[in-house]
């Protein structure tokens, strides 16, 4: 039987996704971005502009944060992805996220994942960050509703409350 | 009175946990069984006729539905205010990337490629691209006369304040489009039954817009069109009109299909092809007294609204009303008009209209000052309304607003007078320069005029058979709360805790028409509303003779229970009814033109750095009286937020055109500012009250998007010494006026040397 046009040039690709082995059929090239959100159900991982400029997509490759979107899925395998849903996977919300709830550092939403991710990735780095070390840890991830502030307060707070727990 | 519990907290955001673990739904996380995907052919061209449609080669066409204008079951039109704009392009197009035919095909990878195969001949027609060009009426693009509006605005005698003036100061100011910029990028699925009808999900604020434009568009009665809202990322009034375009799209795709039909805009798309806010020009030719009092003024308001009447006309009247700003003129005749372009229709965003003539205002009010020879401060202070004075529509300034202490307790919070003295000392020998500026105004909350009246918005609150609460509103959440809140309202109406209460899925099939979610309505005016339908569930169960005069909390949820398990489960409905005291004349454009207004006051310090030109903005004051805040938490973010967007408004955010579209429609050369761009946004209330909003309440969604452009740019004028007229203003612009100001000085300076 010969395969579709859509099959034509996919393979098995193995991924390391929130601590658990998955495989799914892809094309090499394909955007980690669209493997995460279309074969694996990962829909926490948003696209905001598909080129790399707002971090929406932004997860954890490696302990690296990369903006999923400009990742073909090869340069994935063997690598340790995060995505939002590997935050709180027990059902427990980390400090993090219950800052971000507190402060007010989600509005609408959408940029949410991608900025937890951004700051996740700074507190591992710098556990008491600065107001200017979290002005540009963030820098890549844009947001149009909050003007940023409580997303600071969310970061900070975290870091006074011990960050990566 | 009781004091309040849960009113005036920050509890947690209804729907956080959600988006902070990556849970909550948007419409292009949701998968329907079947579901195939739709892509938009577009206008190359701004303006011409349609000669021929054809489908290229190396595609299967069979393989695609394919929905032209001709397959539309209804009227070709997206129903707003007139029915202008088509939904599909007939013939003949208005302006770029229009959309003109329609095609969805199970694998989303094949749809870019097939759009690119679809080549469309026109015959090309000279286009429209500026107001001036408009108004000259060299080609007639849209009605008669090129006007999709206009409005007279009068009061008092302005032709006879003019001999008794001792200035005569007058200006001219342009405000540039920007781009809404919600970070979740538009889309829509429908599904059609012939049975059930028209299911339509997406991202959106208004789903009976939505609905009615799909009704007239599909020719289907109410009960068979279905528009739910799903979790929208970010809107802004972005989301306010053009999701009936997108949803009418799928619908007819999943019409002709049988298959469910979603469509996801691409960033590109949705910048080129959707709505942006109006650019404006106004100008202001004012009567002033020697000792800076305004005697009256003449002011013309025109907004550029592309090709189509869309919201224009109401975005015009909101511009215009704001002109007067929060200032006492005897005097006043402002002429406002919308103008038709062959761009993609302009349409709201947050302000809706006011940013624009406020920036204008604000702008001129620093001119006043400076022919007048008085600060900034002094030239505000003399001209503000005070209680009893009426704005410039008649309308009595009924609450007991002190904009002279507001602006006092602004200048002390942003230490104006220090700092201006320093900078004046400092600037001379630095190689950047500081300025310090402020700007003070008003927004009106509620729909303008008899807006509110027309909408007759109904609210829902339901008692549940497991006891709880229920909101059943057509408002809907895209960040600024408006669940949160309104389930504050209701659980602090009824007593009970914020848990106790939810609020339904935002669904035509299930919730009251509470009216579209914008012109900060909702807390103020359905918020309210929910308050009166709260009451109305007490009553009954105080009449059914299950809930005691005072109750706890479990009491009054085992009185729901009981009463659901006897005589099922029930809702009480409060619709909107003027209050006595806002009267509002259409014809005469006099009266109430809002039930309240929010007042502010904000101050902006800022750095030019005369190598770069660019600007920073380094302190940011704002303080406003809001009526009662009911979300401390959502509230300063409310404001931050804002400030935010019009500080890009003001410095960064330029659409460049190029007949009629857009050339930057990208994050990458569209730029709106990261948390490295902005300063820390100081935020401050006064709370006044306000009889016409729940709890006292006022709107505050769009205030913050008013003051701070030209707070900003008086900022720079401070800072330079020269005077900027438009915004966006960038380093570029800067530098190309500072090279103007060396000119004309060292030209100066040399005449003088030869005399």
């Amino acid at each position: 039987m010969s395969e579709s046009p859509q099959e034509r040039g996919k393979g098995e690709i193995i991924l390391t996704v929130n601590g658990k082995l998955v495989g799914v059929r892809a094309h090499a090239m394909e955007r980690l971005l669209d493997v995460l959100r279309h074969d694996l159900g990962l829909t926490g991982t948003k696209e905001g502009c598909g080129e790399g400029e707002c971090g929406a997509c932004a997860i954890l490759l490696d302990g690296v944060l990369v903006n999923s979107c400009l990742i073909p899925v090869f340069q994935a395998i063997g690598a340790d992805i995060v995505t939002i849903e590997g935050l709180a996977a027990d059902g427990r919300l980390r400090v993090l996220q219950r800052a971000f709830l507190e402060c007010g550092g989600a509005q609408c939403g959408i940029c949410t994942p991608g900025m937890i991710l951004a700051a996740f990735h700074l507190l591992s780095k710098k556990p008491q960050p600065t107001l200017e070390e979290v002005r540009e840890g963030l820098s890549g991830n844009l947001c149009r509703c909050t003007g940023y502030m409580q997303i600071f307060e969310a970061v900070a707070e975290a870091g006074r409350r011990g960050g990566m727990t | 009175m009781r004091k309040q519990r849960i009113v005036g907290t920050s509890v947690p955001r209804l729907e956080g946990r959600d988006k902070v673990t990556g849970q909550a739904r948007y419409v292009d996380d949701m998968v329907v069984p079947g579901m195939i995907y739709g892509a938009t052919v577009r206008s190359r061209v701004p303006r011409g006729k349609i000669r021929k449609i054809s489908f290229g080669p190396g595609i299967d066409w069979n393989e695609f539905a394919i929905v032209t204008a001709n397959d539309i079951p209804g009227k070709n039109c997206i129903a707003l205010i007139e029915d202008d704009q088509p939904c599909l392009a007939d013939g003949m197009v208005n302006h770029p990337e229009e959309a003109i035919l329609l095609l969805a095909h199970p694998d989303r990878h094949l749809l870019p490629k097939a759009v690119a195969a679809v080549s469309i001949e026109y015959e090309p027609l000279p286009g429209i691209f500026t107001m001036e060009a408009s108004e000259a009426r060299s080609q007639i693009i849209w009605g008669v006369d090129n006007i999709f509006k206009s409005h007279l605005i009068e009061k008092g005698d302005v032709d006879a304040v003019w001999g008794n003036a001792d200035y005569i100061v007058e200006g001219e100011y342009r405000t540039g489009a920007q781009e809404q910029l919600y970070i979740e990028t538009n889309g829509m699925i429908a599904s059609f039954d012939a049975q059930q009808g028209l299911t339509v999900w997406g991202s959106l604020q208004c789903p009976y817009y939505v609905h009615k434009a799909l009704m007239k568009l599909c020719d289907l009665p109410a009960d068979r069109v279905r528009v739910v809202q799903l979790e929208t990322g970010g809107a802004f009034g972005g989301k306010e009109e053009y999701p009936s375009m997108i949803a009418g799209h799928v619908a007819l795709l999943a019409m002709k299909s049988g298959k469910p039909v979603k469509i996801i805009y691409d960033r590109m798309e949705d910048m080129t092809a959707t709505t942006k806010r109006h650019p404006s020009r106004t100008r202001y030719r004012t009567a002033i007294s020697k000792d800076g009092r305004i005697l009256g003024g003449e002011i013309e308001f025109t907004m550029d609204g592309g090709a189509y009447e869309t919201l224009s006309p109401v975005v015009l009247s909101r511009g215009a009303i704001h002109s007067g700003g929060p200032y006492h003129w005897p005097s006043i005749r402002i002429q406002a008009k919308a103008v038709a372009t062959n761009a993609p229709p302009h349409g709201a965003f947050r302000g809706f209209g006011a940013p624009q003539s406020l920036f204008a205002l604000e702008r001129h009010m620093d001119r006043i000052a400076q022919v007048v020879g008085l600060s900034p401060v002094e030239i505000r202070r003399r001209n503000f309304l005070k209680p009893g004075e009426t704005t410039i529509t008649g309308q009595t300034v009924n609450e007991a607003i002190d904009l002279g202490k507001l602006l006092d307790r602004a200048l002390q919070l942003s230490d104006y007078q220090a700092k201006k003295e320093r900078f004046a000392r400092q600037n001379p020998q630095s190689g950047s320069k500081k300025g310090i500026g402020l700007a003070a105004f008003l927004h009106g909350a509620g729909f303008t005029g008899s807006g509110e009246r027309y909408l007759g918005s109904v609210v829902g609150v339901e008692a549940c058979a497991d006891g709880s609460v229920r909101v059943l509103v057509s408002s809907t959440e895209f960040g600024q709360g408006t669940k949160t809140v309104l389930c504050q309202i209701a659980a602090e109406t009824l007593g009970l805790r914020y848990e106790d209460v939810e609020i339904a899925q935002p669904d035509t099939h299930e919730v009251p028409n509470s009216g579209p979610t914008v012109a900060s309505r909702t807390i103020m005016v359905v918020g309210k509303l929910v308050q009166s339908a709260a009451l109305g569930i007490r009553k009954t169960l105080r009449a059914g003779g299950v809930l005691a005069e005072s109750y706890s909390p479990d009491e009054f949820r085992a009185a729901c229970r009981s009463y659901v398990a006897e005589h099922g489960k029930f809702r009480s409905l409060a619709r909107y009814e003027q209050p006595h005291d806002v009267v509002w004349d259409e014809g005469k454009y006099r009266g109430s033109a809002y039930a309240a207004f929010a007042w502010a006051v904000y101050v902006a310090e800022v750095t030019v750095d005369l190598t770069t030109y660019n600007v920073s903005v380094d302190d940011f004051v704002a303080l406003q009286e809001v009526g009662k805040v009911l979300h401390p938490v959502l509230a300063k973010g409310q404001i931050i937020g804002g400030v935010a967007q019009a500080i890009g408004f003001a410095l960064y955010e330029k659409v460049v055109w190029e007949k009629g579209r857009m050339q930057n429609g990208q994050m990458t050369n569209y730029i709106m500012p990261t948390s490295a761009d902005l300063p820390t946004i100081r935020v401050y209330f006064e709370e006044l009250g306000n009889v016409h909003g729940a709890f006292g309440a006022k709107g505050i969604g769009e205030l913050p998007m008013d003051g701070p452009a030209p707070a900003i740019v008086n900022a720079i004028e401070a800072a330079l010494g020269v005077s900027f007229h438009s915004i966006p203003l960038l380093p570029e612009d800067i530098f190309d006026a500072l090279g103007e100001k060396a000119g004309v000085e060292s030209a100066v300076s040399a005449a003088q040397g030869e005399r």
